[in-house]
């Protein structure tokens, strides 16, 4: 490397080939993408093994990764970067992308939860998915998910990063319209699949600057030569960048999809929009954290933290309003990855606490949902939070499980959340200045909407009366809450075990193992010491939680939903207006837009070249009246013409 | 005799052969028409070979006889089809082939 240094230290230093066991790292694509293949191709021949196959693939793409990650483990923090090149795939001119992978702590982080919450919720499917007669194709969607999500990660260029992008793009996809025949689900298709275009396009224009100033998009090259960039230019991609982030990651202005995606089956909402696929946009800024840490991105970093401020209140406040089981937790999704992006936002001293939360949050948010899952099932696919309630004692399995994830997102002490989120809390008071308390308050605010939400979800799912007994599901069948298979239960045991264990575990090692990928974790120190934020988050969170019981916990809830209610509870129901919001500023004037254009089209293009045709045609129908089959008259034009022209040839010559 | 007179009654000929094809309807006088306009440019070719001293016209008028003599064969044999099939043979009758 030639002379730059950056922030983020021996970051961009050239990696190095991958030997050994490294070698075979194409396997964790290869085997998903192979799944879904044969899963797709061999079509219902597949039908009575499909599931296990695309369990099986998963599972031992997740097998690899462990190895592969004790093999990393072996080699010393230097040589923990390694890059393994695969063939080359774009070569055009000056333009040249090879397809290699990246194996580094990083990428390698991500291939082990992708993996293994993917194993987890492969296994759940199994049972969750059983009534389905197109269970194959569910798994095989899902195979493809994991094969493109796991080539988002190992990119070692932003296009193949960008190949895996909109490979779970089109995943994310086919799973939300899982139920197609439903036009809800169809039109939640639709419109994630349309508000991730928008990210995709700042994504690509980033991609396009890079390579017009830098020449490359390989991690190595763009992460050498940013330092010499200009201010505007590094601002420019980070802000793309970031918008690509927000588009996949369901955050401000783009968040309105991830609720809307809650159409499509359980288990995807946990994989693909909880645990993996939504934190891809802070994977792309932490794995851009060589851009972000320069001094010229100073702007750039403000404008993500502001991003995830923004977004994190959004969502726990919309997330207090819902009564449909899992939007709550959709939300509560979008303002978790605020949390994430907020902390990423604050540079050195965040990207690990951001990936921290990340995994702990992928733990137990995969486990939230699956409970969620659990329940539906077990409640004639009922989501209705209002016409819940009581069924602790029908499903004690689902309801400890879930009480454990609970417990670790609204920060319990000791539990994962505690540990990562009290560290985004305290880093952002540490920001500096009023920007500190300003990023700091929300980020505190917002932990003890979460305990009020959360609460709420609990109070009237699991505890209370029983509010199903008098009422009957909309197919006209009673409820008959039971507890679910174990396909079902031990995913969900296993996932509340990490709940409760991840953070105290991760977050000693994680910032240590991660330093060569996103640098050194900084040391900051703000107004408050981290025992001091500690303290008020878990009070704060105490504080939400026990309104929540003080409202929701001592008085029997209407079944349906009040409709006499505050300004901000109106607000929060229709999605803080972000929905109205899109459509006057985006989707309306869009539509003149097109209806103008139809009109030019249809009247002016149309017009001048109908008019051309029937110009022509007309004239063309009365000359050929001349052709009127007497040879005598041909005769006497083949005479006049004659004379005509002997007549020019001696004026030619004579006149 | 100055050859202008043969240029005047080849004129006078080539204008009347002109004019008969013009007029007439019967295919056989439009065709007799037609080889007296031949004939007239074959008159006008041989005088100004005589006035130019040299034989090329001459030689062109060969040219032009024989043409016309294989033009005689195809076109009366035309004719003579056409008259077998519609019963007449004037051209204002064979008039299918228009817009």
């Amino acid at each position: 490397m030639t002379g730059t240094i950056n922030l983020a230290g021996t970051l961009a230093d050239g990696a190095q080939q991958a030997t050994g066991v490294a070698n075979l790292a194409w396997l964790l694509l290869v085997l998903p993408a192979a799944g879904a293949a044969v899963l797709l191709i061999g079509g219902r021949r597949t039908d009575k093994w499909g599931h296990l196959l695309g369990s099986a693939t998963v599972i031992g793409a997740f097998v690899y990764g462990l190895v592969l990650f004790f093999d990393t483990t072996a080699l010393g923090a230097d040589d923990r970067t390694r890059d393994l090149h695969l063939f080359d795939w774009i070569s055009v001119n000056s333009l040249s992308v090879d397809l290699g992978l990246r194996l580094d702590p990083l990428s390698l982080t991500f291939v082990l939860l992708i993996t293994g919450v993917g194993s987890l919720i492969h296994i759940y499917s199994i049972g969750y998915m059983s009534d389905d007669r197109d269970r194959r194709r569910f798994f095989a969607y899902l195979n493809l998910f994991v094969s493109a999500m796991l080539l988002l990660v190992l990119g070692n260029s932003f296009v193949t990063l960008y190949f895996g992008w909109e490979g779970v793009g089109l995943a994310s996809y086919l799973l939300i319209g899982w139920y197609q025949g439903k036009d809800f689900a169809a039109t939640a298709a639709k419109k994630a699949f349309l508000m991730n275009r928008v990210g995709d396009v700042g994504l690509a224009l980033a991609i396009f600057l890079m390579f017009k100033h830098m020449g490359s998009t390989s991690y190595d090259v763009v992460f050498a030569e940013i330092g010499n960039q200009s201010t505007g230019v590094v601002v420019a991609i980070g802000i793309l960048l970031l918008l690509g982030a927000c588009g996949k990651s369901g955050q401000f202005p783009l968040q309105a999809w991830l609720p809307d995606a809650m159409a499509g089956p359980t288990p995807v909402s946990a994989l693909i929009h909880a645990a993996t696929m939504v934190t891809a946009g802070v994977y792309l800024i932490a794995r851009s954290s060589p851009l972000y840490s320069l001094a010229q991105a100073e702007d750039a970093r403000f404008v993500v933290m502001i991003i995830g401020a923004i977004t994190l209140l959004i969502g726990c406040v919309i997330g207090c309003a819902y009564d449909d089981f899992k939007k709550v937790l959709a939300y509560s999704t979008v303002s978790q990855i605020g949390y994430m992006i907020l902390a990423v936002g604050l540079g050195p001293a965040g990207y690990a606490l951001g990936i921290l939360h990340l995994l702990t949050h992928g733990f137990f948010k995969a486990g939230l949902f699956l409970g969620a899952g659990s329940v539906m099932h077990g409640m004639n696919d009922e989501g209705d939070i209002r016409r819940l309630g009581g069924l602790a004692k029908k499903m004690p399995i689902t309801f400890i499980t879930w009480t454990l994830g609970y417990l670790a997102l609204i920060g319990f002490p000791f539990l994962s959340g505690y540990f990562s989120k009290d560290a985004i809390i305290s880093a952002a008071f540490s920001a500096g200045g009023g920007r500190g308390w300003v990023f700091g308050g929300i980020a505190l605010f917002g932990a003890g909407l979460t305990a009020f939400y959360m609460t709420r979800l609990l109070i009237l799912v699991f505890l209370g009366k029983p509010r199903w007994e008098k009422l009957k599901s909309e197919d006209g069948r009673a409820y008959h809450p039971h507890e679910s298979g174990p396909t079902m239960t031990i995913p969900m045991i296993i996932l509340s075990i990490g709940s409760v264990a991840a953070g105290a575990i991760l977050s000693g090692m994680l910032p240590g193992w991660l330093e060569p990928s996103v640098g050194e974790l900084a040391e900051v120190h703000g107004p408050l010491s981290h025992t001091a934020v500690s303290i008020l988050t878990v009070g704060i969170s105490a504080i939400g939680a026990a309104i929540a019981f003080a409202v929701f916990g001592r008085r029997e809830q209407p079944v349906t939903r009040p409709q006499r209610v505050s300004w901000p509870v109106r607000a929060a129901r229709a999605d803080l207006y972000g929905n109205h919001l899109n459509e006057a500023l985006f989707a309306r004037p869009g539509v003149w837009l097109t209806r103008f254009l139809v009109f030019v089209d249809n009247r002016g293009v149309d017009g001048v070249v109908n008019g051309i045709a029937a110009g022509l045609g007309g004239s063309s129908g009365r000359l050929r009246r001349l052709q009127t089959g007497f040879v005598r008259s041909y005769a006497l034009s083949m005479l006049g013409g004659s004379i005509l022209v002997i007549a020019a040839l001696l004026m030619v010559r004579f006149a | 005799m100055t050859p202008t007179y043969y240029l005047l009654l080849s004129a006078l000929l080539f204008t009347i052969g002109a004019v008969g094809v013009l007029v007439r309807r019967n295919a056989i006088v439009v065709f007799m028409c037609i080889e007296l306009m031949l004939n007239a440019v074959n008159l006008s070719l041989v005088t100004f070979s005589r006035i130019n001293g040299s034989l090329d016209g001459q030689i062109m008028a060969f040219f032009v006889m024989v043409v016309a003599a294989a033009e005689v064969v195809v076109g009366l044999a035309i004719i003579m089809s056409i008259f077998r099939t519609r019963r007449t043979a004037s051209v204002d009758d064979s008039n299918l082939l228009k817009y």
